[in-house]
This record gives C-alpha cells, sequence and structure tokens, in this order.
C-alpha cells in the first residue's frame, strides 16, 4: 500500500484489535499469525490449530480479553492453497467492547478443526453447517451432522469445484 | 353458472343434474391443506386472513391432508421437503387437486441455474392442475388460480376425464392483456 494510508490515523477498533493481538501473542507465541489491521475487520490466523480450543478459551476467559460472543462462525474454500478454512467473529459483549476475527485452517482433504462449542454455544451449530457446505471435520463437536442438507447428500455444495448429484431418491436434480 | 346464481324463490322447482349438485358441493367447500413452504405461504396466509377472506367461498385450510381436497403448493420446494410432499399427497383422498404457487414451485424460480438443493417445479414429483405464476402471487392472483380449480370441478363430470377437462380449461383461457385494455378504456371514458 502507499505512503497515503499509513498517514490515516487507525481506528479506535484496530488499535483495541491490537492490544488483543498482542495479550494473545505474549501468551501463545508462534501458534498465531501477525494481525492483520485492516480498518474493517482486523484479524489474525492460528497457525497451529490443535491450539485453537486453548486460544478460544484463553480468549473467552482472560479479564483483558473477554470475548463472550460469538457473532458468527464461516467456512472459507481456498482451492489454490487445497485449504478449507473458518473465520470466527468474536465480541467483547456489553464488557471490553472490542472485536476482531480468528481464521483457521485445515487440508481439503480430511481436514480436522478442533471444536469450539464447548467454548462458546454459538458454535454448535456453525460449525454443524460449515461441515455441512464445505466437508471439514470438527474434533470434539457434540453432535456433528448435517445440518441443512438431508443426511445422505452427496459432496458438499458450498465448495468451488461441487457438482450437484444427478438425482436424489430417484428424483432428478439439475435444471 | 352455479346453482344459486339462478335465484331460488318461493315455490319454485329446481330441476339439475347429479354431477352439477354434485359438483356444487364440491366446489363451495374447497379445503386446502394447511402447510406452506417459503414467502408464497405469507401471501396464502394473507389471502385466507380477513381482508381478502378465502372462507366467503368455503376455502378454509384443514390441518390434515386426509381431510383436505386441495394442496396449495405455496412455495420453495427443496429436495429434503419433495418426498415429504410426495407422502403429503398420497395421503389425500381423491378427488383431489394440486395449486403451484408461485416461481419456485412451478419450475424452481430464482433457483433454477444454481439453487442445488431446490427442486425445479413441483410438477416433477407430483401431477399439478393450476400453476398461478408470481414470486410471490399476490392474493388476488391465488384467488383467480382457485376459482380455475373450481371452474375444473364445475367441468367434471361422468365420460369427461381430468385430462380431457384439464384440456378444455386451456382452450377457454382468455388474454389478459385485452382484458386489462378494455378495463383501462372503461376508466377513462368513466
Amino acid at each position: 500500500m502507499g505512503d497515503t494510508q499509513e498517514n490515516i490515523p487507525q481506528s479506535g477498533e484496530v488499535i483495541a484489535a491490537k492490544a488483543v493481538w498482542q495479550v494473545i501473542n505474549e501468551k501463545f507465541g508462534d501458534a498465531v499469525s501477525e494481525l492483520d489491521e485492516n480498518p474493517f475487520m482486523p484479524f489474525f490466523e492460528v497457525l497451529k490449530r490443535e491450539q485453537w480450543r486453548d486460544i478460544a478459551l484463553f480468549m473467552r476467559d482472560n479479564p483483558k480479553l473477554r470475548f463472550t460472543y460469538m457473532a458468527c462462525l464461516s467456512g472459507v474454500d481456498y482451492p489454490e492453497e487445497r485449504k478449507l478454512g473458518i473465520v470466527c467473529n468474536l465480541e467483547s459483549l456489553g464488557e471490553l467492547g472490542h472485536r476482531i476475527a480468528v481464521k483457521v485452517k485445515c487440508d481439503r482433504e480430511g481436514g480436522i478443526i478442533p471444536s469450539v462449542a464447548k467454548v462458546w454455544k454459538t458454535a454448535d451449530w456453525h460449525e454443524r453447517e460449515a461441515y455441512d457446505m464445505y466437508g471439514m471435520e470438527f474434533s470434539g463437536h457434540p453432535d456433528l451432522r448435517r445440518i441443512l442438507c438431508p443426511e445422505d447428500w452427496e459432496g458438499y455444495p458450498l465448495r468451488k469445484d461441487y457438482q450437484v448429484q444427478e438425482t436424489y431418491h430417484g428424483i432428478k436434480v439439475p435444471e | 353458472m352455479g346453482l344459486l346464481d339462478a335465484k331460488i324463490s318461493k315455490h319454485n322447482v329446481l330441476v339439475t343434474s347429479v354431477d352439477n349438485v354434485m359438483n356444487w358441493a364440491r366446489l363451495s367447500s374447497l379445503w386446502p391443506m394447511g402447510f406452506g413452504l417459503a414467502c408464497c405461504a405469507i401471501e396464502m396466509m394473507a389471502t385466507n386472513a380477513s381482508n381478502y377472506d378465502l372462507e366467503r367461498f368455503g376455502i378454509f385450510p384443514r390441518a390434515s391432508p386426509r381431510q383436505s381436497d386441495l394442496m396449495i403448493v405455496a412455495g420453495t420446494v427443496t429436495m429434503k421437503m419433495a418426498e415429504r410432499v410426495i407422502r403429503l399427497y398420497e395421503q389425500m383422498p381423491e378427488p383431489r387437486y394440486v395449486l403451484s404457487m408461485g416461481s419456485c414451485s412451478n419450475c424452481g424460480g430464482p433457483y433454477w441455474k444454481h439453487g442445488y438443493h431446490v427442486l425445479k417445479g413441483v410438477d416433477r414429483i407430483i401431477p399439478v392442475d393450476v400453476y398461478v405464476p408470481g414470486c410471490p402471487p399476490r392474493p388476488e392472483s391465488l384467488i383467480g388460480g382457485l376459482m380455475k380449480v373450481q371452474e375444473l370441478i364445475r367441468m367434471e363430470q361422468i365420460g369427461i376425464s381430468r385430462a380431457e377437462a384439464l384440456k378444455k380449461l386451456e382452450e377457454k383461457s382468455i388474454d389478459p392483456g385485452q382484458l386489462i385494455q378494455a378495463a383501462r378504456k372503461g376508466a377513462i371514458a368513466s
């Protein structure tokens, strides 16, 4: 980016996210990436995904962080990197007020991400939806089944290379 | 012509055929099955409610397919729902009618190309008698569709199959454009 962008003073939200990231980085070090200081939704990536649940618990319970609220958990397909991922939007609702997004990635085939359904209840159904649409597994999830598609549906519809099945129980599916 | 249009006054005798009386009775108490699938259902509920008051035609929703004559498929039929729709249809006693309401249930509507989960037209799984276009159709259109169903019932008699009656109904179709034009002309004149 050019110099002009750097001269713009950072918003309070980015500064707050920076402070949050520093607390997490102090504790977990290499397990988290640098903070992406974009003005829309600052985020960092969890590089050691087996630590994701510990990080989540730390973010929820640490008195400096107190991320009490998971606003959303979305799935993402990265076909060029041969990866799948999730994006979690977290907020300290009614306490400290700051927001941050966390990304976790896993392999495209047979990828496993630790479940945070026990940390934030919201994650339960959101992880089921991500599993339904993208096919990554969430280890330690209490009830990992498809949530929207029928249970015997073939494939994961939101993957970029998804091909719809010809028939479902003898009914023609495509146009 | 309905029977009541004949205006029965005192001491008069009415002569009609059994077919006519039966059809009149059936079309004057069309009971649709009370279920909706998407936004069309909202419009269907509005049609049932007091502003449009379907009950004046003897149409009011029943809670069970076993008590219904008519299935209004109001909304997007997903692949998951398709099997249930078949089952509900099979639970309805004959003679039964199906009205497909809105683009989604007519042909898949906006999900035609990329909706992997949507059935591209409910006529792929059950026979449809009347299609009501619109996204969603206004209550007036739904009432129009229901009147088509009534017309269809009125046509049925011994010796005329449903398919033949539907064909006749199709031949009777009029160009709505002309009607609108005529109505506009009348409005300007008055």
